[in-house]
């Protein structure tokens, strides 16, 4: 049986009928990782006898005959920005290279609650900060369908693992498209939850504001059972919010008849690769034919959001990782005068690059004298953003976007013209600046043979309508479920 | 020339609120070194904060009780600057809208209670650092995190103040408000009240103020006195020497009495302030902020002035009542009956029954004193009933066993002795007792009076009327 090619909910399932147990299937995904990183890169840790300890109080369960939860048994790759007690927590930072997280996020806790095993810590750009995993410090991961591409980013070790087959599922997070372009570049599918949906409790902060965790996966229906283990309000997350979806994965396969879809008309810039639209323009006539309206909308503002999105984003950043100082814990520097020097050392050693540049960008647009250019100018737009899409979600119910003006790039390709890759953003940080939700799903190929995205935006907490039209294409496509080949 | 000083305060006060302000770590001074900290007080990758509502009630009721408008809606923000007490690298505090502002406190100024009013710009509630330990015994620094996240309250001043009394007589007010309406123990060694000093000087008579110096690491208020002081003085100096003044923070050595510079204009920090987007905005409905406002007690200044105008107390057991609520509450159940001299009744709770009560360890609230016993007993030495000194004998009685104040006079047989031939008896077989103070006496050293008055007091067991004593004693040393 080749399990890396099933689904989750496929392998949960095999568990629960006692087919396989849940250490064989830890046991097969340790074999598969160990032969795939030698080409992909993904991971940055692999929890071995963790992930097998959990796999064997799991068989205990089953053999119990207890009930278990949709995707019991299943491994998991967590993105290394987020917390599971006692793994090395890197943000694929060099000032954090031997920081070891005393606590859970909330998300690892509602893992562990629903029998989901964390079976590794997945590569990702710097502090997310960067479309490629590039930036990471430690390795860069490669596109699992051309391994001279890079995954997209930040989340690309863990899009890159799921394509590959490596893990099933995995967690990522998304500040400006974190989870959707690598999930594009990937062939996969990747969600990022209306901003509040899912606790943000032990993920380190990039911008505070736009950060959001979500899933990644094959299929709808894994994407949608693992949202629907880590939405819910926590009271560790003020930001968290008590919308009640009600039950998401019943509603998967209903009608989607008569639902109005819109196509933002900003989204279709020359900007945009052609094979990009075209195939965004087909997947909006399968729309047609499950009964959509297809309806065209227009976001003015959206010229104006990358410039906004820098601002906040980089903002939020100087100081969420001004922490990071090596008075703790993490990289502290050597010969030391004073405390001045132990701050400009250790962070002008431990941060990389494109993490300095933002640190800089945001640290200037907040002092005294700019703030109200920068900042205040930008949380403006923010507003007059979020009041177009709610204006546009009164015309219709979806808008159909590109997740990414092209297909994955290649390694080295973009990495040293910074402004050419914040412009890649474009069809994705509106979403976070709105704090929407968005989907990504593979739909199509490039001439280079690499996998199209397209994304589906939708109003706040319309998750269950977003999941719901998405399985129904997915339906329409003939099934998404691709591990990568090469 | 002759100078005038201007001074305004930036008070921090850490509220007594049971847990820390973003965190459920307990609050508490004097536990072991990081032990009351978590990942979102030690600044954790991935810990957010979440606002304790106390704390926004506790800084409202501050608020109301400086006559503040009170912001029910406003937001938190970020303070950013290296230091490694800090451990987020940034402060959550509030930055131009805070939860309370434009208020006033009236001070106390002088025995009179002539009191003078000094404006409050604005209360916010922000976050405590933690601790640095620098000792000897080790190499380096350390940080101790239990007060990291501790809740805190700024209190700034308008520069009202013109002189370092002035900034006494106002702190001394904001600490009794703290404390009087519960919401911090002030206690200064325990560093609960700390203070950073704004003076600066201006020739006499003139409108427009001098520039104007901070003093950091101001801890406690004696301190704040000589340090306002010497910096006014070092300005002076300087001014008088034909110099300018640079605006400037400087830090207070109270040992040395001296202060020395921090850093100057140029350096000063730029703080990059933003809303911190891990809370959400701060809004207190109408109703809890009303609720709030209807909760204070009265404030201990009104209350001293009350005390002074309406029965006539100095302030110094007006004072004594407004700093110990229990004994205040005593005193005005024996007030409402209206029937003894309120600076008698004053004299016994702050005299004799706070000396018991010291004595014993103990509160009124574990005695079986009350003001209907009290009174009675009051009013029965008003009365000339009884001695002042069986009065020291009954008290006992009546706050540990269930007799009345009667029942101990009676039982006792404690009632005055004013019946003249009983009293003379007393009074002869005291100056037979005592024919060397008669010699005096004779000899003109009157003064001996008080002395043997006091022993036809023992000689009655306290129940002789000394009023009387004193003059059949006159009556018979004469006929002597």
């Amino acid at each position: 049986m080749e399990l890396y090619k099933k689904s989750a909910t496929e392998l949960s399932q095999l568990i629960k009928n006692k087919e396989i147990t849940s250490t064989e299937l830890v046991k097969a995904t340790l074999e598969r990782i160990e032969s795939e990183e030698k080409s992909v890169d993904a991971f940055l840790a692999v929890a071995n006898e963790k992930a097998l300890e959990k796999a064997k109080e799991i068989d205990e369960k089953i053999a119990k005959g207890e009930k278990l939860s949709p995707l019991a048994g299943v491994p998991i790759g967590i993105k290394d920005n987020i917390s599971v007690k006692g793994m090395n927590m890197t943000c694929s930072s060099k000032i954090l290279e031997n920081y070891i997280p005393p606590y859970n996020a909330t998300v690892v806790e509602k893992l562990i609650d629903n029998d989901i095993i964390p079976i590794g810590k997945m590569n990702m750009d710097e502090f997310a900060m960067g479309s490629s995993t590039e930036t990471s410090y430690y390795k860069k991961t490669k596109n699992p369908w051309d391994l001279s591409r890079v995954p997209g980013g930040s989340s690309g070790g863990s899009a890159a693992a799921v394509a590959d087959g490596e893990v099933s599922i995995s967690l990522g997070s998304d500040t400006g498209g974190s989870i959707r372009q690598p999930a594009s570049f990937c062939g996969i599918v990747g969600l990022k939850p209306t901003y509040g949906a899912v606790s943000r409790y032990g993920l380190a902060a990039y911008a505070s504001s736009l950060d959001q965790i979500g899933p990644f996966a094959r299929t709808v229906e894994d994407t949608a059972l693992l949202f629907d283990v880590i939405k819910g309000y926590d009271t560790h997350d003020a930001t968290s919010s008590k919308f009640n979806y009600g039950d998401i994965i019943s509603s998967l396969h209903n009608d989607i008849k008569g639902i109005k879809i819109g196509l933002p008309k900003e989204y279709f810039s020359e900007g945009v690769d052609a094979e990009v639209k075209t195939e965004v323009m087909k997947a909006a006539d399968i729309f047609k034919q499950l009964g959509a309206q297809i309806v065209e909308i227009s976001i003015p503002s959206t010229d104006y959001a990358l410039q906004a999105y820098y601002i906040i984003a980089c903002a939020e950043a100087s100081s969420n990782l001004a922490r990071f100082d090596g008075v703790r814990y993490g990289y502290r520097a050597e010969n030391l005068e004073n405390l001045n020097d132990l701050y400009e050392k250790t962070r002008s050693e431990g941060f990389g690059d494109e993490v300095k540049r933002r640190i800089m960008l945001g640290t200037f647009v907040l002092s005294s004298g700019y703030y109200d250019a920068y900042y205040n100018r930008a949380k403006l737009l923010q507003k007059q953003l979020t009041a177009e899409y709610a204006d546009a979600f009164t015309k219709c119910d979806l808008l159909l976007t590109p997740v990414y003006p092209s297909t994955a790039f290649k390694i080295g390709e973009n990495i040293d013209d910074p402004l050419k890759m914040y412009a890649g953003d474009i069809c994705t940080i509106n979403v976070n600046i709105a704090g929407l939700p968005g989907i990504s799903l593979p739909y199509g190929k490039g001439k280079d043979g690499m996998p199209i995205g397209i994304q589906l935006i939708g109003s706040k907490f319309s998750e269950k309508l977003i999941l719901n039209v998405s399985s129904k294409f997915e339906e329409a496509v003939g099934g998404f479920n691709k591990v990568a080949v090469r | 020339m002759e100078y005038e000083i201007v001074v305004g305060l930036e008070v921090h006060a850490e509220l007594n609120t049971k847990t820390k302000i973003y965190c459920s770590c307990k609050n508490e001074f004097g536990a072991e070194v990081n032990t009351n900290c978590c990942p979102v007080c030690m600044g954790l990758p991935g810990a957010l904060p979440t606002l304790n509502k106390k704390v926004v009630d506790y800084a409202i009721k501050m608020g109301h009780a400086c006559g503040c408008k009170i912001n029910r809606i406003c937001k938190q923000d970020r303070k950013n600057y290296f230091y490694p007490d800090t451990p987020k690298a940034y402060q959550i505090s509030q930055f131009d809208v805070p939860l309370c502002e434009n208020g006033h406190v009236d001070a106390i100024i002088d025995d009179d209670g002539n009191t003078k009013r000094f404006g409050i710009t604005r209360i916010h509630i922000e976050e405590d650092a933690g601790k640095l330990i620098h000792d000897d015994s080790f190499e380096g620094s350390l940080v101790d995190f239990n007060r990291s996240g501790v809740p805190l309250i700024e209190i700034v001043s308008e520069p009202d103040m013109r002189s370092s009394a002035d900034a006494k007589a106002y702190l001394e007010s904001i600490k009794s408000i703290l404390q009087y309406i519960g919401i911090s123990d002030c206690k200064m060694q325990e560093g609960s009240i700390r203070c950073d000093v704004n003076v600066s000087v201006m020739p006499k008579g003139s409108k427009e103020f001098g520039t104007r110096v901070e003093m950091k690491n101001v801890n406690s208020f004696n301190g704040t006195v000589r340090a306002i002081d010497y910096e006014a003085n070092r300005q002076i100096e300087i001014l008088e020497k034909g110099g300018v003044i640079l605006q400037e923070t400087r830090r207070w050595d109270d040992a040395k009495g001296m202060n020395f510079l921090l850093r100057s204009k140029e350096d000063a920090q730029d703080y990059r302030y933003f809303p911190e987007p891990d809370l959400l905005t701060i809004n207190v409905p109408e109703e809890r902020v009303q609720e709030l406002k209807d909760s204070l007690p009265e404030l201990p200044n009104h209350m001293i002035l009350r005390y002074m105008h309406d029965y006539k107390l100095p302030l110094f057991d007006s004072n004594l009542f407004m700093e110990n609520p229990d004994k205040a509450e005593l005193f005005e159940e024996c007030m409402a009956k209206n029937n003894c001299e309120p600076k008698n009744v004053s004299n016994w709770i702050l005299g004799d029954i706070s000396r018991i009560l010291n004595e014993k360890n103990i509160k009124i609230s574990d005695t079986k004193l009350n003001a209907e016993n009290l009174c009675s007993m009051i009013q029965m030495i008003e009365s000339k009933e009884i001695s002042n000194a069986s009065g020291k004998v009954i008290i006992e009685e009546i706050m540990f066993t269930d007799k009345t104040a009667k029942d101990v006079v009676n039982e006792k047989g404690l009632a005055q002795i004013s019946d003249n031939n009983a009293l003379e008896d007393v009074v002869k077989s005291v100056i037979e007792a005592n024919p060397k103070a008669l010699e005096d006496y004779k000899n003109g050293k009157t003064n001996v009076m008080g002395y043997l008055v006091g022993q036809c007091m023992k000689a009655s067991k306290g129940k002789g009327n000394p009023a009387i004593l004193k003059e059949l004693m006159e009556k018979h040393l004469m006929n002597a």
